[in-house]
């Protein structure tokens, strides 16, 4: 079964990514197909490639880039979301003239138009948020 | 038609349980999760809420999360399936679409 995951929250805040991991993570190991992970709103924050939280703490950015190249995973974070946030990937740093980037390479910004494939092109679309 | 409601608040922090099982209608599957696993203990506030439910809807409960608030599963009102998250995956796939009650 192919399924579609949305993530609205930021990491470390409650529980909705650390959740949205461990589902996306059982539904590979049961075989299932993850079409794509859409991360919107405050979840946007979960592909800053700068977090460095303490050691014996979960990395919950790695741990996604980790699954995603397992798994050759999309992970696409909501442009106006992110942009909103300060979430910049080289073309947004061309494009709004900033100095800087930090997603990490395993995600990739697009529109809100990604959603609305993986929930057309999926069987089920799994929302994790506040 | 089967749907997966899911509820990650506590009872006593949000309405979003109540709101669920005022909606849904008889045969649905709730799981909670989250903060939503308290609402699946005994003698609580809501555990008679919660017991009616079971009359019309199936209730199950997220295993990690009641161990991660320090739970065990011999405080979980009878009638609620603890599940993990490969039982979550099958929830999911199960049912025809799931609802997240955020």
């Amino acid at each position: 079964m192919k399924f579609a995951i949305q993530i609205n929250e930021g990491p470390y805040q409650h529980q909705a990514s650390d959740s949205a991991y461990f589902f996306t993570k059982a539904a590979l190991e049961k075989g299932h197909e993850v079409f794509r992970v859409f991360f919107y709103h405050d979840g946007v924050n979960n592909a800053s490639r700068l977090t460095t939280p303490p050691q014996d703490d979960r990395n919950v950015v790695a741990r996604w880039a980790e699954l995603a190249e397992q798994h050759d995973l999309d992970m696409v974070v909501c442009v106006a979301a992110a942009q909103r946030r300060g979430m910049v990937d080289e073309g947004e740093m061309q494009r709004n003239g900033k100095d800087a980037t930090n997603i990490d390479p395993r995600f990739r910004i697009s529109g809100l138009g990604q959603l609305v494939e993986a929930a057309i092109q999926s069987d089920r679309l799994v929302v994790f948020g506040d | 038609m089967s749907t997966l409601h899911t509820v990650n608040k506590s009872p006593f922090e949000k309405s979003s349980l109540d709101a669920c099982l005022t909606h849904v209608s008889g045969g649905a599957n709730v799981l909670l999760l989250e903060d939503g696993v308290y609402a699946a203990t005994k003698g609580t506030a809501v555990e008679q809420r919660v017991k009616e439910a079971l009359d019309s809807v199936k209730l199950f409960v997220l295993g990690p999360d009641l161990l991660a608030r320090g739970l065990s599963e011999e405080r979980v009102i009878d009638g609620i399936n603890v599940v993990d998250y490969a039982g979550f995956v099958d929830l999911a796939a199960e049912n025809d679409k799931v609802q997240a009650w955020l």
